[in-house]
Order: C-alpha cells, then structure tokens, then sequence
C-alpha cells in the first residue's frame, strides 16, 4: 500500500480523466530536452544512415539526399519520456522502418540504433516494423530541430522517448537482445510506459 | 563505456523527514532519514511518489544533493509556480512527515573522486543541487583533484547554498567557486553579470589539455550554450556531461 502524503490533493484533474496518460506520467505542452552530452551538429553532407550487421557489414547506406528520397509520412502520435512527462498529439514527419528494411534479407530479433555522439538504444525488431517506427526529421511542420534530435531521429512512440534515439545514423541488426546506453545505467531493457517499465526489474 | 551492475527492482521506500531548510525564497531542501537507502553516487537522482487520499498519486523525479558520505539523505527541490509536487514539497511538506521515494536513478551524470582530471562543474540556477552532490563527496574524499564551479544565479538571494559555497571555497584545498549574477548584482559585485558565455568558459574553464570532467546542469537553454561552447573551446564530447531541467519538471 502506498503511504498517503499528507495535505497532499493533487492538481491536475486532467491526468485523471485522459485515458491516453500512462500511469505515473503527467501532461506538458512543453517539448521538454533530455541528452547525456552535447548536441552534435552533424553537416548534411557528412550524414548517412545505414543498415548493418552485427559484424558491422554494411546492409545499405542512404546519403541525406537519398534518405529524403524516400517516401514518408506523417504521424501524429502520444509520447512519453521516462522523467514523467507526456505530450499528446505531436506531428511528425519520417520514413517508415519498414521502407528502410525493404528488400533486407537478414534473420535478426533485435535491433541496436546508434547516434551521433555514441549513444545507441536496443529495440525488438517487432517494435520497429509494421508502421510502428520512423526515422523522423520534421517536426511540426519544420525540420527537426538539433536540440530534438535533428537531423534525423528514430520515433518508436510507443515505447519511453529514450528509445526514439535523437542524431540517429543507423540500425544494426542483431540475432539477440543486448542493453544500450541507458539500458546499461539501469533503465528497463524494453521500456513499455503502460506497464511503466521505467528501470530495469520494472 | 562503464556498465553498471546487475541489481535487482528499484522499490518504492519511504523515508522520514527529519529537517526541512529553505535555501533561497523559492528553494528547500529536505533532509532524510532513509532506513532502507541502498547508497547513492555524487549526481544521481531519486524519484519522488505522492499519494492523496482518493489513491491519486504523482511522481517526479529530484536530485540528490547530499554526498555518498553523508549520513543523511537530502534532496533540494525548487517550487515552481504549476508544478503539483514541487509546490507540496516546498509548500507542504515539514519535518515529521514521511515522503515515498525510489532509487537511486541514473549512472552516466556521476562523479566519483578517483575519476581523474581535473573537475569543471557549470550551474544554472537549481542546477546547482547535482553538482553540489559532487563538492561535498569531494570535500569527504582524500587527495581529490581541482575543482571549479561556475554557477549563474539571477540575483545573491537565488544562490543555493551560498554560505557553505563559502566555506567549501576558503577550505583549504577546497574548490573555486565563480559567480555570475544574471539579473540583478548588489552594491560593489566584483564577480561576473552576465550569463554563461564562451568568453566567461576561456576565462574561468581548466584548459582542454588538462583532460578535465565536466558535468553541466540547469534549464535547456543554459546546457546547450555551455555544452557547445565547452566543445568549441576543445573539450571531447564525451567529456562534457549534462543534465537538464525544464519549466515542466514539476
């Protein structure tokens, strides 16, 4: 049983009622900023996003210009970040991981996204595919801002925000599961904010 | 890459408040004895569970700014005007009550004496309490390295724990502390008033060469100039951790 704070009342009758709001997370309309280091400020022309293996073997490697070639779309999704905040309804505009998969023989589970300034984050495959994940670069009707992650972020909204890896540059595929950067400082390996999964045993 | 170890669930504890003291007009701290607290390291963070009595409940998270060493655990907490838990904590909360709290949380923004280089610490406003964390573990640890802070308050009366800055500073051995006044500075401020700047960082950072830590805590806008300017002044990116805090921290 949890102790109950006295004078405590609680304010926001909104999180009460909305049925979109995971337990334990309150709403902003704010666009909060969460990052371990400093904002890298890739130029374009020095971007790609690539698909490898395990061993690192390149799959496929889009140049900017090529990855904006693709067909995307747009979202409008709930998303959640792990330090309680959530925001509802944001717009984005990205490319289906599905495309970016398109034509890929592999035999992987699990995929481990990796950034610009060495941040990486696992995800079951399954999460990613089946319109279920993006690599966004339009927010709100502009480009992705550096601070959110611009040029390029994966977008898995499904999933606590640390998964949808900001400066993203690729996907490596992997026949098993394996912690990321905050995985390993002990946030939960799956992170599904209905079940608030928030830190690893959750 | 350092990975932490295996451990087991985090639990929902409750802790005993055994002091409350205001630190500024906006900011507390709250001192806690916490029977069961497994240990922390200098920088991590704790959540915070309310619980009303209609079974409502709400969580935040709150630095912890008590080093490792410490007997007591406490967390300094700045009211905001919307926010429904740090305006209880602030507000409500007294010596007597008992508050619900789980962790310690995170492992990356840490530091812990032994680490090497020299340490630069950069604070905006109640970014401070992380860092501060930081000096006391330092003040409690033998044969520690040189240690800055640089820390941008808006006015002397927001300077989170001004006198044992103070204390810390004149010690022998202690840190240098750096003041910039944003807002408003008193009669006859010799220190910086303006804020955080590239200039301020050439003048008041250690040099790049000396292969420093650096840790930088405050509101969004505050991290990324710093950040930035740390890497355009020659610090590897992977040197320069950060924690952030905005208007919605509640």
């Amino acid at each position: 049983m949890a102790y109950v704070s006295r004078g405590f009342h609680g304010k926001r009758a909104k999180e009460r009622e909305d049925a979109r709001v995971p337990p334990g997370q309150y709403l902003t309309e704010d666009f909060p900023v969460l990052s371990a280091g400093p904002t890298p400020y890739t130029p374009l022309t020095d971007w790609s996003f690539t698909i490898e293996t395990e061993a690192g073997q390149e799959l496929k490697r889009w140049s900017w210009e090529a990855f904006r070639a693709l067909p995307s779309e747009e979202v409008r999704v709930d998303i959640s970040c792990v330090t309680k905040w959530t925001k509802l309804d944001t717009v984005w505009e990205g490319v289906a991981i599905d495309t970016l998969l398109e034509g890929i023989e592999h035999g992987a589970t699990h995929a481990m996204a990796f950034s610009d300034g060495d941040y990486t984050t696992n995800v079951p495959l399954e999460d990613l595919l089946d319109g279920k994940a993006w690599v966004a670069f339009g927010y709100d009707g502009s480009p992705l801002e550096p601070e959110h992650g611009g040029p390029a972020r994966l977008l898995v909204p499904h999933l606590y925000f640390w998964k949808s890896a900001k400066w993203v540059r690729g996907l490596r595929l992997m026949d098993h599961d394996e912690p990321g950067f905050w995985e390993s400082y002990g946030y939960h390996i799956y992170g599904d904010p209905w079940r608030e999964q928030r830190y690893a045993g959750d | 890459m350092a990975r932490a170890a295996i451990r087991g669930r985090l639990s929902w504890t409750l802790g005993d408040v055994v002091e409350v003291i205001d630190e500024t007009p906006r900011v507390r701290s709250i001192v806690l004895d916490v029977p069961e607290w497994p240990g922390h390291r200098a920088g991590q963070h704790v959540d915070v569970r309310l619980t009303a009595e209609d079974g409502y409940q709400a969580q935040r998270s709150y630095s912890i700014a008590s080093a490792p060493e410490d007997e007591r655990l406490s967390l300094t907490v700045e009211g905001l005007p919307d926010g429904e838990v740090s305006s209880y904590l602030v507000g409500e909360l007294r010596a007597g009550d008992k508050l619900e709290l789980r962790g310690p949380v995170g492992g990356y923004f840490v530091w812990e004496s032994g680490m090497g280089g020299p340490l630069l610490l950069v604070a905006g406003g109640s970014g401070v309490v992380p860092l501060m964390s930081m000096l006391r573990h330092r003040r409690a640890s033998v044969g520690s390295v040189g240690a800055r802070l640089v820390y941008s308050s808006r006015s002397l009366e927001d300077v989170i724990y001004r006198d044992e800055l103070e204390r810390l500073a004149s010690a022998e051995g202690g840190p240098e502390i750096l003041h910039t006044l944003t807002r408003s500075q008193p009669p006859g401020w010799t220190g910086y008033a303006r804020r955080v700047d590239a200039d301020m960082l050439r003048e008041t950072a250690w040099p790049a060469s000396s292969m420093p830590s650096a840790f930088v805590c405050g509101p969004t806008p505050f991290v990324e100039s710093v950040a930035a300017a740390l890497v355009l002044l020659g610090y590897p990116p992977t040197s320069v951790k950060t924690e952030r805090f905005g208007p919605t921290g509640g």
